[in-house]
Protein backbone atom coordinates (compact mmCIF):
# COMPACT_ATOMS: atom_id res chain seq x y z
CA UNK A 1 0.00 0.00 0.00
CA UNK A 2 1.25 3.46 -0.81
CA UNK A 3 2.03 6.21 1.67
CA UNK A 4 -0.70 7.88 3.74
CA UNK A 5 -1.02 11.51 2.70
CA UNK A 6 -3.88 12.48 4.94
CA UNK A 7 -5.13 10.89 8.13
CA UNK A 8 -8.09 11.97 10.22
CA UNK A 9 -8.70 10.46 13.63
CA UNK A 10 -11.91 11.11 15.57
CA UNK A 11 -12.43 14.60 14.20
CA UNK A 12 -15.25 16.46 15.94
CA UNK A 13 -16.38 19.90 14.87
CA UNK A 14 -19.03 21.95 16.60
CA UNK A 15 -20.58 25.20 15.56
CA UNK A 16 -22.87 27.19 17.86
CA UNK A 17 -23.40 24.12 20.00
CA UNK A 18 -24.40 22.01 17.03
CA UNK A 19 -22.26 19.03 16.08
CA UNK A 20 -21.27 19.31 12.44
CA UNK A 21 -18.67 16.56 12.32
CA UNK A 22 -19.19 13.72 14.74
CA UNK A 23 -16.04 11.61 14.91
CA UNK A 24 -14.59 11.34 11.42
CA UNK A 25 -11.88 8.74 10.72
CA UNK A 26 -10.44 8.84 7.26
CA UNK A 27 -7.22 7.94 5.47
CA UNK A 28 -6.26 9.10 2.02
CA UNK A 29 -3.28 7.43 0.35
CA UNK A 30 -0.87 8.73 -2.26
CA UNK A 31 -2.52 8.83 -5.69
CA UNK A 32 -5.97 8.05 -4.39
CA UNK A 33 -9.06 9.86 -5.67
CA UNK A 34 -11.76 9.87 -3.01
CA UNK A 35 -15.17 11.42 -3.57
CA UNK A 36 -17.37 12.50 -0.68
CA UNK A 37 -21.09 12.56 -1.35
CA UNK A 38 -24.07 13.07 0.87
CA UNK A 39 -27.13 15.25 1.45
CA UNK A 40 -26.71 19.01 1.92
CA UNK A 41 -25.73 19.93 5.44
CA UNK A 42 -24.14 16.55 6.14
CA UNK A 43 -20.83 18.27 6.91
CA UNK A 44 -18.87 17.37 3.79
CA UNK A 45 -17.82 20.93 2.95
CA UNK A 46 -16.99 21.60 6.60
CA UNK A 47 -14.79 18.51 6.54
CA UNK A 48 -12.72 19.95 3.68
CA UNK A 49 -12.48 23.30 5.45
CA UNK A 50 -11.27 21.57 8.61
CA UNK A 51 -8.64 19.62 6.68
CA UNK A 52 -7.29 22.90 5.37
CA UNK A 53 -7.48 24.40 8.89
CA UNK A 54 -9.85 27.10 7.73
CA UNK A 55 -12.00 25.97 10.66
CA UNK A 56 -10.75 24.88 14.09
CA UNK A 57 -11.79 21.41 15.26
CA UNK A 58 -12.85 20.52 18.79
CA UNK A 59 -11.51 17.00 19.08
CA UNK A 60 -9.41 14.54 17.16
CA UNK A 61 -6.44 15.16 14.93
CA UNK A 62 -5.70 15.77 11.29
CA UNK A 63 -2.31 14.56 10.06
CA UNK A 64 -0.75 15.63 6.81
CA UNK A 65 2.06 13.23 5.91
CA UNK A 66 2.30 12.53 9.63
CA UNK A 67 2.37 16.16 10.75
CA UNK A 68 -0.59 17.54 12.69
CA UNK A 69 -2.35 20.48 11.07
CA UNK A 70 -4.25 22.87 13.31
CA UNK A 71 -5.91 26.26 12.81
CA UNK A 72 -3.72 28.97 14.31
CA UNK A 73 -0.58 26.82 14.47
CA UNK A 74 2.78 28.42 13.74
CA UNK A 75 3.76 26.00 10.99
CA UNK A 76 0.38 26.36 9.28
CA UNK A 77 1.53 28.41 6.26
CA UNK A 78 4.21 25.88 5.34
CA UNK A 79 1.98 22.86 5.97
CA UNK A 80 -0.81 24.40 3.95
CA UNK A 81 1.43 24.53 0.91
CA UNK A 82 0.93 20.78 0.70
CA UNK A 83 -2.82 21.27 0.40
CA UNK A 84 -4.50 22.81 -2.60
CA UNK A 85 -8.11 23.85 -2.35
CA UNK A 86 -10.69 25.05 -4.87
CA UNK A 87 -13.97 26.54 -3.74
CA UNK A 88 -17.49 26.54 -5.09
CA UNK A 89 -17.47 30.31 -5.68
CA UNK A 90 -14.03 30.34 -7.43
CA UNK A 91 -12.89 33.24 -5.22
CA UNK A 92 -10.41 34.68 -7.65
CA UNK A 93 -9.04 38.06 -6.58
CA UNK A 94 -11.24 40.46 -8.59
CA UNK A 95 -8.69 43.30 -8.72
CA UNK A 96 -5.95 41.20 -10.29
CA UNK A 97 -5.51 39.73 -13.74
CA UNK A 98 -5.55 35.98 -14.25
CA UNK A 99 -1.75 35.93 -14.37
CA UNK A 100 -1.47 37.99 -11.17
CA UNK A 101 -4.01 35.75 -9.44
CA UNK A 102 -1.95 32.70 -10.28
CA UNK A 103 1.52 34.05 -9.59
CA UNK A 104 0.88 35.96 -6.35
CA UNK A 105 1.35 33.11 -3.89
CA UNK A 106 4.29 31.39 -5.62
CA UNK A 107 6.12 34.70 -5.71
CA UNK A 108 5.22 36.11 -2.30
CA UNK A 109 4.94 32.93 -0.24
CA UNK A 110 7.33 30.55 -1.97
CA UNK A 111 9.63 33.39 -3.07
CA UNK A 112 10.05 31.88 -6.49
CA UNK A 113 11.49 33.77 -9.41
CA UNK A 114 8.89 35.81 -11.25
CA UNK A 115 9.90 34.72 -14.76
CA UNK A 116 9.97 31.06 -13.86
CA UNK A 117 6.55 31.28 -12.19
CA UNK A 118 5.04 33.13 -15.12
CA UNK A 119 6.38 30.54 -17.53
CA UNK A 120 4.87 27.73 -15.47
CA UNK A 121 1.59 29.65 -15.18
CA UNK A 122 1.47 30.03 -18.96
CA UNK A 123 2.04 26.28 -19.42
CA UNK A 124 -0.69 25.41 -16.94
CA UNK A 125 -3.10 27.89 -18.51
CA UNK A 126 -2.44 26.29 -21.88
CA UNK A 127 -3.23 22.87 -20.42
CA UNK A 128 -6.67 24.07 -19.31
CA UNK A 129 -7.27 25.88 -22.60
CA UNK A 130 -6.97 29.45 -21.32
CA UNK A 131 -3.75 30.68 -22.94
CA UNK A 132 -5.46 33.78 -24.28
CA UNK A 133 -6.90 34.82 -20.91
CA UNK A 134 -3.69 35.53 -18.97
CA UNK A 135 -4.23 39.30 -19.00
CA UNK A 136 -8.00 39.19 -18.48
CA UNK A 137 -9.70 40.15 -15.26
CA UNK A 138 -11.95 37.62 -13.50
CA UNK A 139 -15.08 39.65 -14.35
CA UNK A 140 -14.33 39.09 -18.05
CA UNK A 141 -14.43 35.31 -17.68
CA UNK A 142 -17.28 32.80 -17.61
CA UNK A 143 -17.85 30.71 -14.50
CA UNK A 144 -16.19 27.67 -16.03
CA UNK A 145 -13.16 29.70 -17.05
CA UNK A 146 -12.89 31.21 -13.59
CA UNK A 147 -12.99 27.79 -12.01
CA UNK A 148 -10.24 26.53 -14.33
CA UNK A 149 -8.12 29.54 -13.37
CA UNK A 150 -8.76 28.72 -9.70
CA UNK A 151 -7.53 25.18 -10.34
CA UNK A 152 -4.36 26.48 -12.01
CA UNK A 153 -3.85 28.91 -9.12
CA UNK A 154 -3.93 25.94 -6.76
CA UNK A 155 -1.74 23.65 -8.90
CA UNK A 156 1.11 26.11 -9.25
CA UNK A 157 1.73 25.83 -5.49
CA UNK A 158 2.65 22.17 -6.13
CA UNK A 159 0.37 20.71 -3.44
CA UNK A 160 0.47 17.05 -2.36
CA UNK A 161 -3.29 16.73 -2.03
CA UNK A 162 -6.04 18.56 -3.88
CA UNK A 163 -9.35 19.45 -2.22
CA UNK A 164 -12.35 20.29 -4.40
CA UNK A 165 -15.37 21.76 -2.63
CA UNK A 166 -18.42 21.46 -4.91
CA UNK A 167 -16.49 23.20 -7.64
CA UNK A 168 -19.21 22.80 -10.27
CA UNK A 169 -22.21 23.61 -8.05
CA UNK A 170 -22.32 27.29 -9.03
CA UNK A 171 -21.74 26.70 -12.75
CA UNK A 172 -24.19 26.78 -15.63
CA UNK A 173 -24.75 23.21 -16.85
CA UNK A 174 -22.87 23.70 -20.13
CA UNK A 175 -19.74 24.76 -18.24
CA UNK A 176 -19.63 21.86 -15.82
CA UNK A 177 -17.99 19.56 -18.33
CA UNK A 178 -14.95 21.73 -19.03
CA UNK A 179 -14.14 21.83 -15.32
CA UNK A 180 -14.73 18.12 -14.75
CA UNK A 181 -12.46 17.30 -17.70
CA UNK A 182 -9.62 19.20 -16.06
CA UNK A 183 -10.19 17.24 -12.86
CA UNK A 184 -10.28 13.93 -14.73
CA UNK A 185 -6.93 14.75 -16.30
CA UNK A 186 -5.47 15.50 -12.86
CA UNK A 187 -6.76 12.14 -11.64
CA UNK A 188 -5.11 10.39 -14.59
CA UNK A 189 -1.82 12.08 -13.68
CA UNK A 190 -2.01 10.22 -10.39
CA UNK A 191 -2.76 13.20 -8.17
CA UNK A 192 -4.14 12.64 -4.70
CA UNK A 193 -7.59 14.16 -4.63
CA UNK A 194 -10.46 14.58 -2.19
CA UNK A 195 -13.59 15.76 -3.95
CA UNK A 196 -16.96 16.90 -2.64
CA UNK A 197 -19.54 16.86 -5.41
CA UNK A 198 -23.19 16.42 -6.34
CA UNK A 199 -22.32 15.08 -9.80
CA UNK A 200 -23.06 11.37 -9.35
CA UNK A 201 -21.99 10.28 -12.82
CA UNK A 202 -18.74 12.15 -12.42
CA UNK A 203 -18.17 10.67 -8.97
CA UNK A 204 -18.65 7.21 -10.45
CA UNK A 205 -16.21 7.94 -13.27
CA UNK A 206 -13.36 9.53 -11.32
CA UNK A 207 -13.42 7.94 -7.87
CA UNK A 208 -11.34 5.08 -6.56
CA UNK A 209 -13.40 5.29 -3.41
CA UNK A 210 -16.77 6.77 -2.55
CA UNK A 211 -17.29 8.13 0.95
CA UNK A 212 -20.93 8.61 1.89
CA UNK A 213 -21.59 11.08 4.70
CA UNK A 214 -24.78 11.85 6.57
CA UNK A 215 -25.35 13.83 9.75
CA UNK A 216 -21.67 14.50 10.41
CA UNK A 217 -20.55 10.89 10.12
CA UNK A 218 -19.11 8.61 7.48
CA UNK A 219 -21.96 6.17 6.95
CA UNK A 220 -20.56 4.03 4.17
CA UNK A 221 -17.42 3.66 2.08
CA UNK A 222 -16.69 1.59 -0.96
CA UNK A 223 -15.62 1.43 -4.56
CA UNK A 224 -17.93 3.24 -6.97
CA UNK A 225 -18.97 -0.15 -8.38
CA UNK A 226 -20.14 -1.43 -5.00
CA UNK A 227 -21.59 1.81 -3.76
CA UNK A 228 -23.69 2.80 -6.73
CA UNK A 229 -25.02 -0.67 -7.53
CA UNK A 230 -25.30 -2.27 -4.10
CA UNK A 231 -25.24 0.33 -1.30
CA UNK A 232 -25.04 -1.42 2.07
CA UNK A 233 -26.89 1.04 4.26
CA UNK A 234 -30.46 2.21 4.11
CA UNK A 235 -29.49 5.86 4.23
CA UNK A 236 -27.22 5.50 1.22
CA UNK A 237 -29.98 3.71 -0.67
CA UNK A 238 -32.45 6.47 0.09
CA UNK A 239 -29.93 9.09 -0.94
CA UNK A 240 -29.18 7.39 -4.25
CA UNK A 241 -32.89 6.88 -4.94
CA UNK A 242 -33.31 10.63 -5.06
CA UNK A 243 -31.06 10.76 -8.10
CA UNK A 244 -33.00 8.17 -10.08
CA UNK A 245 -35.76 9.21 -12.37
CA UNK A 246 -37.30 5.89 -13.48
CA UNK A 247 -40.96 5.68 -12.56
CA UNK B 1 -23.21 96.19 -9.01
CA UNK B 2 -24.42 98.58 -6.36
CA UNK B 3 -27.76 96.79 -5.98
CA UNK B 4 -26.17 93.37 -5.61
CA UNK B 5 -23.59 94.72 -3.26
CA UNK B 6 -20.72 93.36 -5.33
CA UNK B 7 -18.92 96.69 -5.40
CA UNK B 8 -17.62 96.12 -1.88
CA UNK B 9 -15.40 93.35 -3.12
CA UNK B 10 -13.34 95.75 -5.15
CA UNK B 11 -12.75 98.15 -2.32
CA UNK B 12 -9.25 97.93 -0.93
CA UNK B 13 -8.02 94.39 -0.23
CA UNK B 14 -11.47 92.90 0.33
CA UNK B 15 -11.37 90.22 -2.33
CA UNK B 16 -7.88 89.15 -1.40
CA UNK B 17 -8.94 89.04 2.25
CA UNK B 18 -11.82 86.73 1.39
CA UNK B 19 -9.43 84.45 -0.49
CA UNK B 20 -7.17 84.49 2.54
CA UNK B 21 -10.14 83.42 4.65
CA UNK B 22 -10.81 80.55 2.28
CA UNK B 23 -7.12 79.68 2.58
CA UNK B 24 -7.46 79.37 6.36
CA UNK B 25 -10.51 77.09 5.97
CA UNK B 26 -8.71 74.92 3.43
CA UNK B 27 -5.53 74.80 5.51
CA UNK B 28 -7.42 73.54 8.58
CA UNK B 29 -9.23 70.91 6.48
CA UNK B 30 -6.07 69.83 4.68
CA UNK B 31 -4.07 69.26 7.86
CA UNK B 32 -7.03 67.44 9.42
CA UNK B 33 -7.40 65.25 6.34
CA UNK B 34 -3.70 64.38 6.27
CA UNK B 35 -3.97 63.26 9.90
CA UNK B 36 -7.41 61.61 9.65
CA UNK B 37 -6.76 59.33 6.71
CA UNK B 38 -3.87 57.25 8.06
CA UNK B 39 -5.30 57.32 11.59
CA UNK B 40 -8.72 56.33 10.26
CA UNK B 41 -7.23 53.46 8.25
CA UNK B 42 -5.46 52.18 11.35
CA UNK B 43 -8.47 52.46 13.68
CA UNK B 44 -10.89 51.20 11.02
CA UNK B 45 -8.77 48.09 10.51
CA UNK B 46 -8.66 47.52 14.27
CA UNK B 47 -12.46 47.82 14.40
CA UNK B 48 -12.76 44.75 12.16
CA UNK B 49 -10.80 42.66 14.68
CA UNK B 50 -12.51 40.34 17.09
CA UNK B 51 -11.01 41.77 20.30
CA UNK B 52 -14.09 43.05 22.22
CA UNK B 53 -12.13 45.58 24.32
CA UNK B 54 -10.55 47.33 21.35
CA UNK B 55 -13.85 47.25 19.50
CA UNK B 56 -15.74 48.66 22.46
CA UNK B 57 -13.32 51.54 22.93
CA UNK B 58 -13.32 52.42 19.23
CA UNK B 59 -17.09 52.15 19.02
CA UNK B 60 -17.42 54.55 21.96
CA UNK B 61 -14.99 56.99 20.36
CA UNK B 62 -16.87 56.90 17.07
CA UNK B 63 -20.30 57.37 18.65
CA UNK B 64 -19.02 60.18 20.88
CA UNK B 65 -17.60 62.07 17.90
CA UNK B 66 -20.78 61.54 15.94
CA UNK B 67 -23.22 62.55 18.64
CA UNK B 68 -21.35 65.66 19.79
CA UNK B 69 -22.07 68.67 17.58
CA UNK B 70 -18.79 69.84 16.10
CA UNK B 71 -19.37 73.23 17.67
CA UNK B 72 -19.45 71.70 21.13
CA UNK B 73 -16.24 69.84 20.36
CA UNK B 74 -14.62 73.09 19.30
CA UNK B 75 -15.68 74.82 22.53
CA UNK B 76 -14.60 71.84 24.55
CA UNK B 77 -11.09 71.85 23.13
CA UNK B 78 -10.62 75.61 22.82
CA UNK B 79 -12.02 76.73 26.17
CA UNK B 80 -11.81 73.45 28.05
CA UNK B 81 -8.12 72.93 27.40
CA UNK B 82 -7.30 76.39 28.76
CA UNK B 83 -9.30 76.00 31.96
CA UNK B 84 -8.58 72.44 32.87
CA UNK B 85 -5.20 71.70 31.31
CA UNK B 86 -3.72 75.16 31.42
CA UNK B 87 -2.87 75.01 27.73
CA UNK B 88 -3.09 78.08 25.60
CA UNK B 89 -4.15 76.64 22.26
CA UNK B 90 -4.79 79.04 19.40
CA UNK B 91 -8.15 78.86 17.71
CA UNK B 92 -6.63 77.33 14.61
CA UNK B 93 -4.77 74.65 16.53
CA UNK B 94 -7.96 73.76 18.40
CA UNK B 95 -9.79 73.57 15.10
CA UNK B 96 -7.16 71.25 13.64
CA UNK B 97 -7.37 69.01 16.72
CA UNK B 98 -11.18 68.82 16.59
CA UNK B 99 -11.35 68.21 12.87
CA UNK B 100 -8.64 65.56 13.05
CA UNK B 101 -10.43 63.73 15.87
CA UNK B 102 -13.75 63.96 14.09
CA UNK B 103 -12.28 63.07 10.68
CA UNK B 104 -10.45 60.08 12.15
CA UNK B 105 -13.69 58.80 13.67
CA UNK B 106 -15.65 59.19 10.43
CA UNK B 107 -12.81 57.79 8.36
CA UNK B 108 -12.41 54.77 10.62
CA UNK B 109 -16.07 53.92 10.15
CA UNK B 110 -15.73 54.21 6.37
CA UNK B 111 -12.65 51.97 6.46
CA UNK B 112 -14.40 49.45 8.69
CA UNK B 113 -17.35 49.39 6.30
CA UNK B 114 -15.11 48.96 3.26
CA UNK B 115 -13.13 46.13 4.83
CA UNK B 116 -16.16 44.22 6.08
CA UNK B 117 -17.75 44.53 2.65
CA UNK B 118 -15.02 42.27 1.26
CA UNK B 119 -16.52 38.76 1.19
CA UNK B 120 -15.31 36.20 3.72
CA UNK B 121 -14.37 33.97 0.77
CA UNK B 122 -11.52 36.26 -0.19
CA UNK B 123 -9.89 35.62 3.19
CA UNK B 124 -10.43 31.88 2.78
CA UNK B 125 -8.94 31.83 -0.69
CA UNK B 126 -5.94 33.83 0.48
CA UNK B 127 -5.49 31.53 3.49
CA UNK B 128 -5.78 28.42 1.34
CA UNK B 129 -3.09 29.90 -0.90
CA UNK B 130 -0.85 30.27 2.15
CA UNK B 131 -0.71 34.05 2.34
CA UNK B 132 0.06 35.33 5.83
CA UNK B 133 -2.40 37.66 7.53
CA UNK B 134 -0.28 40.68 6.64
CA UNK B 135 0.05 39.61 3.03
CA UNK B 136 -3.69 39.00 2.85
CA UNK B 137 -4.45 42.54 3.97
CA UNK B 138 -1.73 44.08 1.84
CA UNK B 139 -2.35 42.27 -1.45
CA UNK B 140 -6.00 41.23 -1.25
CA UNK B 141 -8.13 43.15 1.25
CA UNK B 142 -6.78 46.73 1.19
CA UNK B 143 -6.63 47.10 -2.60
CA UNK B 144 -10.25 46.00 -2.89
CA UNK B 145 -11.37 48.08 0.10
CA UNK B 146 -9.61 51.12 -1.35
CA UNK B 147 -11.81 51.09 -4.42
CA UNK B 148 -14.91 51.27 -2.28
CA UNK B 149 -13.32 53.77 0.06
CA UNK B 150 -12.04 56.43 -2.32
CA UNK B 151 -15.33 58.08 -3.33
CA UNK B 152 -16.62 57.94 0.25
CA UNK B 153 -13.52 59.49 1.76
CA UNK B 154 -13.51 62.26 -0.80
CA UNK B 155 -17.05 63.13 0.21
CA UNK B 156 -15.82 63.26 3.79
CA UNK B 157 -13.19 65.80 2.74
CA UNK B 158 -15.77 68.14 1.20
CA UNK B 159 -17.93 67.77 4.31
CA UNK B 160 -14.92 68.79 6.38
CA UNK B 161 -14.24 71.86 4.28
CA UNK B 162 -17.84 72.98 4.66
CA UNK B 163 -17.89 72.34 8.39
CA UNK B 164 -14.85 74.55 8.98
CA UNK B 165 -17.29 77.49 8.79
CA UNK B 166 -17.93 76.75 12.49
CA UNK B 167 -14.43 77.72 13.59
CA UNK B 168 -15.31 81.40 13.51
CA UNK B 169 -17.06 80.65 16.81
CA UNK B 170 -13.69 80.20 18.49
CA UNK B 171 -12.22 83.30 16.94
CA UNK B 172 -10.52 81.89 13.86
CA UNK B 173 -10.75 84.39 11.05
CA UNK B 174 -11.73 82.15 8.17
CA UNK B 175 -13.78 82.96 5.11
CA UNK B 176 -17.17 83.48 6.81
CA UNK B 177 -15.62 85.67 9.47
CA UNK B 178 -13.84 87.79 6.85
CA UNK B 179 -17.14 88.11 4.99
CA UNK B 180 -18.88 89.32 8.16
CA UNK B 181 -16.10 91.82 8.81
CA UNK B 182 -16.37 93.22 5.29
CA UNK B 183 -20.13 93.54 5.57
CA UNK B 184 -19.88 95.21 8.99
CA UNK B 185 -17.26 97.68 7.84
CA UNK B 186 -19.31 98.74 4.83
CA UNK B 187 -22.71 98.84 6.46
CA UNK B 188 -23.16 102.57 5.72
CA UNK B 189 -21.57 102.89 2.29
CA UNK B 190 -23.03 99.67 0.77
CA UNK B 191 -26.02 98.40 2.70
CA UNK B 192 -26.52 95.62 0.15
CA UNK B 193 -23.07 94.14 0.71
CA UNK B 194 -24.42 91.05 2.53
CA UNK B 195 -25.83 89.60 -0.64
CA UNK B 196 -22.81 90.20 -2.84
CA UNK B 197 -20.28 89.07 -0.26
CA UNK B 198 -22.09 85.89 0.69
CA UNK B 199 -22.68 85.14 -2.98
CA UNK B 200 -18.92 85.38 -3.45
CA UNK B 201 -18.37 83.16 -0.41
CA UNK B 202 -20.77 80.65 -1.92
CA UNK B 203 -18.87 80.69 -5.21
CA UNK B 204 -15.56 80.21 -3.40
CA UNK B 205 -16.81 77.20 -1.44
CA UNK B 206 -18.26 75.84 -4.63
CA UNK B 207 -14.99 76.25 -6.54
CA UNK B 208 -13.11 74.56 -3.71
CA UNK B 209 -15.48 71.59 -3.31
CA UNK B 210 -16.80 71.03 -6.80
CA UNK B 211 -13.53 69.69 -8.32
CA UNK B 212 -13.22 67.35 -5.33
CA UNK B 213 -16.77 66.07 -5.85
CA UNK B 214 -16.07 65.63 -9.56
CA UNK B 215 -12.97 63.62 -8.73
CA UNK B 216 -15.09 61.41 -6.47
CA UNK B 217 -17.57 60.81 -9.26
CA UNK B 218 -14.81 60.08 -11.76
CA UNK B 219 -13.17 57.56 -9.44
CA UNK B 220 -16.51 55.94 -8.69
CA UNK B 221 -17.14 55.41 -12.38
CA UNK B 222 -13.69 54.02 -12.95
CA UNK B 223 -13.91 51.53 -10.12
CA UNK B 224 -17.47 50.35 -10.59
CA UNK B 225 -17.35 49.85 -14.34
Amino acid sequence: MSEEVLTLRGVVKEFDGKTILDGIDLTIRQGEVAVIIGPSGCGKSTLLRCINALEPIREGEILLQGEPIRAGAKNLPSLRQKIGMVFQSYDLYPHMTVMENITLSPRKVQKRDRREVEREAAELLARVGLSDKAESYPRQLSGGQKQRVAIVRMLIMQPEILLFDEVTAALDPEMVREVLDVMLELAHQGRTMLIVTHEMAFAQAIAHRIIFMDDGRIVEEGTPGQFFTKPQTKRAQEFLDRFRFDT
Amino acid sequence: MQALGLDVLFKGQNFIRLLGGLGVALRISLIAVVISIPAGVLLGTLMTKKNPVIRGILRFYLEFMRIMPQMVLLFLVFFGSTRSLGLDLSGETSAVIVFSLWGTAEMSDLVRGAITSIPRHQYDAAAALCLSERQTYYYIIFPQALRRLLPLSINLITRMIKTTSLVLMIGVVEIIKVAQQIIEANRMSSPNAAFGVYLTVFMMYFLACFPISMLARFLEKRFYE
